[in-house]
């Protein structure tokens, strides 16, 4: 009778098949935190803090298209709306940041259940265009509105006492803040991804009428996680609040929804990495041409047609390939 | 006093834009048999599953399913209900393993599944009950392949697996058999047999042969509507069925 150790002679296969996060995911996640507590003494703290903030936006993004095969061209509703609601509550209720980050993440789980319910009836281009008309809708408000400040939105919020505790003035200790927050963002994704709802999500994503014909109440599913998407979105969007002391116009724009597919495309969507990657290189991009003006647009459009024409499985997706290992 | 009958179409209709693909069909399906739809391509035997199974809505008539009217129900509802269908074209989720794909099913027994915070761990209980259903349709090997990567007439197995993972009362199957090979055929056939020990059974199938030695009761359908209806014997000769087949360019 063997007792025998079980060998793990087929790699990962063993560990994922037990449900387990495979090692080479836990390595990543470990580098993505040593990377990212050495970050802010090398780069400059407010921008790592933006390409963090973007990251975890993009991340919840992928939740919905990469994992739920759903294209929102509205995710700025979320992102914005969140920070308006974020920098209000921070600025004219007087909360503290704990707080302010709470109530405009629970806005955008309020929002992205009563768009969800309404554009989760649709299919494909049919359910893009729903979020976008509701994305233009929140953007209309947004610019009606009297509590949002019009074209200067709300500027100069206040970044507070975190549990009436941490001041967070100092870029460096609000950093760690944004750190943290976006870590357990990412790790709740990848919570989400491999759980059994994460699962039957997949299911829905590869085959819906097969997964309807075993049972499954698919439009339930894809409403959890396009709220679950909304929610996670509008974290960082409320975040951003915080760290540039401002909800603006921008945050809310049509374009901004745009830049976050983008970001998905270019990292690799369906990947739970890539999107930070996609983040950093648009952000990163954003920042160091700012000065040639419309021209970043111009390089962006040509980045994304690019990666579009050659690695259509984005960076991590390609590099996914070459590994042959899910990332 | 239900005689019998486990699901009974009375006068179900599909029109598309004035084009009728299924119309005044009433179909009795005896509870514990094997009955086979057949007709020549676009009879409507497709469109009758998705109309049976509520994939498609009802232009007219009602379904009733062990006694309880199910003509308003989901498709989702209807498959809790133990009516559950397969698909013509193979329908497997291609990017989850061949084990992944039956424990979806499986797990359908947790009720449903939003519990997004839990580990995929919960799962593993599944794996035995998964193996053995792979297992039964010569699978085992297969388990870690992608689904998308088995040769079609795995495909085919993988789903009927997948579809007794949900330990139906009734299976509704779409042409399982057509693009295998003799052998996959003969393993089908004889699983199928099997499987309807305690099951009803309505089965779309083009392989004659197969029909002839499987069914208890026979509906030819042609045009959308209801044929003949019998047993092999006397279906095999009416005339009126002949001449559909041999309209229809089929043997
Ligand atoms: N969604 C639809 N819209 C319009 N016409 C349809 C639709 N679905 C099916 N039809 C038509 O209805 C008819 C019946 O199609 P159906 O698929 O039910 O045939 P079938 O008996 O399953 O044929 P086959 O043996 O080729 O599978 C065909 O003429 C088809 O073109
Ligand atoms: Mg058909």
């Amino acid at each position: 009778m063997s007792a025998a150790v079980e060998t793990d002679n087929s790699g990962i296969s063993v560990q994922q098949a037990r449900g387990g996060m495979p090692a080479h995911h836990a390595a990543i996640f470990i580098a993505l935190l040593a990377a990212g507590l050495v970050a802010p003494f090398l780069l400059y703290p407010v921008f790592v803090m933006k390409v963090l903030c973007f990251a975890l936006f993009a991340c919840a993004f992928n939740l919905l298209l990469g994992y739920g095969g759903l294209l929102s061209f509205g995710h700025a509703a979320y992102f914005g709306g969140a920070a308006y609601i974020s920098a209000h509550a921070a600025k004219v209720w007087g909360f503290p940041p704990e707080l302010a980050i709470l109530s405009g993440t629970l806005a955008a789980a309020i929002l992205g259940t009563a768009i969800g319910a309404l554009a989760i009836r649709r299919q494909g281009i049919y359910f893009a265009m729903v979020t976008l008309a509701f994305a233009q809708m929140v953007f209309f408000f947004s610019l009606q509105a009297p509590f949002t400040g019009g074209e200067d939105g709300i500027q100069a919020v206040p970044r507070g006492m975190l549990f009436g505790l941490i001041n967070l003035r100092s870029d460096i200790t609000l950093y760690f803040v944004v750190l943290a927050i976006f870590l357990g963002g990412l790790l709740m994704i990848y919570r989400i991804i491999h759980s059994p709802f994460g699962q039957v999500l997949k299911a829905i994503r590869e085959n819906e009428p097969r997964a309807i014909s075993l049972g499954y109440r698919t439009n339930r599913y894809k409403l959890a996680v396009f709220v679950l998407s909304a929610t996670l979105a509008g974290l960082a969007g409320s975040t951003k609040a915080i760290v540039f002391q401002l909800a603006s116009l921008t945050d809310v724009h049509w374009s901004m929804s745009g830049e976050v597919v983008l970001m998905t495309l270019i990292g690799g969507m369906g990947t739970v990495f890539g999107p930070i990657v996609g983040a950093a290189v648009i952000v990163t991009m954003q920042n160091y041409l700012a000065t040639m003006g419309a021209w970043v647009t111009v390089i962006q459009g040509c980045i994304f047609v690019i990666c579009v024409l050659l690695f259509r499985e984005g960076v991590v997706g390609v590099i996914a390939r070459w590994v042959k290992r899910p990332l | 006093m239900d005689d019998g009958v486990i699901l009974a179409a009375d006068d179900l209709t599909k029109e598309f834009k004035g084009f009728f693909a299924v119309e005044g069909v009433s179909l009795k399906i005896k509870r514990g048999q094997i009955h086979a739809l057949i007709g020549p391509n676009g009879a409507g035997k497709t469109t009758c599953f998705n109309l049976l199974t509520k994939f498609l809505p009802p232009t007219r008539g009602r379904i009733i399913y062990k006694g309880q009217d199910i003509t308003a129900m989901s498709p989702a509802d209807i498959a809790r209900l133990g009516l559950v269908r397969s698909f013509q074209i193979s329908a497997v989720f291609p990017h989850l393993t061949a084990l992944e794909n039956v424990r979806i099913a499986l797990q359908r027994q947790r009720g449903d599944s939003f519990d997004f915070w839990r580990s995929q761990k919960v799962l593993l209980q599944f794996d035995e009950r998964a193996r053995a259903l792979l297992a039964e349709v010569g699978l085992s090997e297969f388990e870690q392949t992608e689904a998308g990567d088995l040769p079609y007439g795995r495909k085919r197995a993988l789903e009927i697996a997948t579809t007794l993972a949900l330990d139906p009362e009734m299976l509704l199957l779409d042409e399982p058999m057509a693009g295998m090979g003799h052998e996959d055929v003969d393993r089908i056939a004889a699983l199928i047999r099997r499987i309807s020990a305690d099951r009803t059974i309505l089965m779309v199938e083009h392989n004659l042969s197969v029909v002839a030695s499987l069914s208890d009761t026979i509906t030819v359908l042609a045009r959308g509507k209801v044929l003949a209806e019998g047993d092999y014997a006397s279906v095999s000769k009416d005339p009126r069925v002949i001449e559909a087949y041999i309209g229809a360019g089929h043997g």
